[in-house]
């Protein structure tokens, strides 16, 4: 109940200052960009495609390189979306409303979360919304446009809890946003190595979470992916709440 | 019995900040907190709330013990702490009504709660305003109304009135004093008027430790001698003056000037001007010096640290 008091005063905090509708403007005046990009190479191609057999229809050009795009591009707004949860609240004296208040960790943790999730996942509904823009003229793959959209809900939603932690831990948001990007592009490019002289880390493979989010945009919905997602942002969560009762102990 | 603490410590790394601090409150008092800047007394009152963990020792808030019991001990809990805790860029009644929810006040009662408690803090004709655009003075109030919002049994309130004028300072005083009639209220201050006027009991904490837990009766009758300042034209014969029943010591400030120190219960001071008259030194000055607490404090201070 009072988990969801404070999800909501997040959420609705973020829209009563300029910085969700400058974002969400922001971000929409990309997407619409990278979207009418893709929509000009499908146009171009159609003729060369129209002769392969079983070749890439036009959700294949349009909607994983549009989901891959706002993948990269949330990449580097989360953090600084993420940055004040708990460290603005620090910084700002009103963590001590919150810790003294009969709630606890887990829900001012959980609370928070939800939060922030909220507008992100406004985000992604403003990205999807334009590839059923197509379906005036057009034909989507449901399955497909389905999975990317699972796709990028499920790494946002990793972005926030990463970002969530390294709000937790930092004593200013800039640290808390310059870590919680560097985590998570250092995640993203692990696999990078791979194919370098033959060499094939397994583990790194498997941390790399780009190679989780193109399974899952492909179409493949497998448990491992959608498992490393779960865990990703189970553990991050469990970091975070761990952090905000160790401040009661070492301050 | 609302509040027990039980050797409470609290260590910064190796700076002991809180040392052996215990104990109790019950409903009816209203206890302050007294002591200099960086005596311990914000650090007791955040553990007292819940925001910083004891190092070592135990918290009950009507039975409940705090550490292992935190959410439901704080249900029992009202505090403001010594910044206080407002989303800017909320309006105040939307800020009060979010303290509610986080407080658990149920969605029926908890319009009928923010209206009491803004009215309480003389709020009503700000609560439709952002607290980003109040004055100083206003916010300390919003901070007192989330604090009390709850209606909750022990209130504790650090420093409540930095930062008002005096005439929001004696309403504040007053609504201490009316809270204290049926909650339990522990304030902080470094100021002993303040004490004074809004406490039944008064702690001194100095250096992390408490020096001295008495009601405001007990430490009135402490503070038993009283001081009147003489002034003479002719020097006066000290010894004389010294033998008069009542007359504890005698301080000189100059030749013509002196104070004398005597006992409230013994009071001399007909005696006094009696003696002088008949002795012909020419009384001009005879003025009681008030004895604030702030000697006591001192005094206290220094034999502690002697």
């Amino acid at each position: 109940m009072t988990l969801f008091a404070i999800a909501s005063r997040e959420f609705k905090t973020l829209f009563l200052s300029p910085m969700a509708w400058t974002i969400l403007a922001i971000l929409h005046m990309i997407f619409a960009y990278l979207f009418l990009t893709q929509v000009e190479t499908f146009t171009m191609l159609q003729p060369k495609l129209a002769v392969i057999e079983n070749g890439p229809g036009l959700t294949d050009i349009i909607v994983p390189p549009l989901f891959g795009n706002a993948g990269i591009i949330l990449l580097l707004v989360t953090p600084l979306l993420t940055m004040q949860l708990i460290c603005g609240e620090r910084r700002n004296k009103t963590l001590a409303l919150l810790l003294s208040a009969p709630v606890s960790s887990t829900d001012i943790i959980i609370g928070k979360y939800l939060g922030i999730l909220g507008l992100l996942l406004l985000v992604v509904v403003l990205v999807s919304i334009m590839p059923l823009s197509l379906l005036v003229g057009g034909e989507l793959d449901t399955g497909k446009f389905l999975a990317n959209i699972l796709a990028l809900t499920l790494l946002v939603a990793a972005f926030a809890a990463a970002g969530l932690y390294l709000s937790s831990i930092a004593s200013h948001p800039v640290i808390a946003a310059m870590g919680s990007f560097g985590l998570l592009l250092l995640l993203w490019i692990l696999d990078w190595t791979t194919g370098i002289k033959d060499q094939r880390s397994e583990l790194f493979e498997y941390l790399s979470i780009l190679r989780h989010f193109q399974n899952l945009q492909s179409g493949l919905i497998s448990t491992v992916d959608v498992g490393y997602f779960m865990l990703f942002i189970g553990s991050f969560l469990l970091f975070s709440i761990r952090s905000l009762d160790n401040c009661r102990l070492f301050k | 019995m609302l509040l027990q603490a039980e050797h409470l410590h609290r260590y910064y790394g190796k700076h002991c900040a809180v040392n052996d601090v215990s104990f109790t409150l019950t409903r009816g008092d209203v206890l302050g907190f007294l002591g200099p800047n960086g005596a311990g007394k914000t650090s007791t009152m955040q553990m007292l709330c819940g925001v910083l963990a004891p190092s070592a020792g135990r918290i009950k808030i009507n039975g409940i013990d705090l550490l292992a019991q935190p959410v439901a001990a704080k249900q029992h809990l009202g505090y403001l702490p010594d910044t206080p805790p407002l989303y800017r860029e909320l309006t105040v009644h939307e800020f009060l009504t979010y303290c509610a929810q986080l407080h658990g006040v149920a969605k029926k009662n908890s319009r009928q709660a923010v209206r009491q408690a803004q009215e309480r803090c003389g709020l009503t004709t700000v609560a439709k305003r952002l607290i980003a655009n109040l004055s100083k003075g206003f916010q300390q109030r919003v901070g007192i109304a989330q604090a009390i919002l709850h209606n909750p049994d022990v209130i504790i309130l650090d420093e409540p009135t930095v930062g008002l004028d005096p005439l929001q300072i004696s309403e504040i005083r007053a609504l201490i004093r009316e809270l204290g009639r049926d909650h339990g209220v522990i304030l902080s201050t470094h100021r002993l008027s303040e004490v004074q006027e809004s406490c039944s009991h008064v702690q001194i904490i100095h250096q992390g430790q408490l020096i001295l837990n008495e009601s405001i009766a007990a430490l009135n009758l402490m503070m038993d001698t009283g001081i009147v300042q003489v002034t003479t034209r002719l020097a006066p014969d000290v010894s004389q003056l010294a033998a008069i029943t009542g007359v504890n010591s005698i301080e000189y400030l100059s030749e013509n000037c002196i104070r004398i120190h005597y006992s409230v219960a013994n009071n001399p001071t007909p005696r006094l001007t009696e003696t002088i008259i008949a002795a012909g030194w020419e009384l001009q000055e005879l003025t009681p010096v008030k004895k604030s607490m702030e000697d006591i404090f001192i005094t206290l201070i220094k034999d502690n640290r002697s």
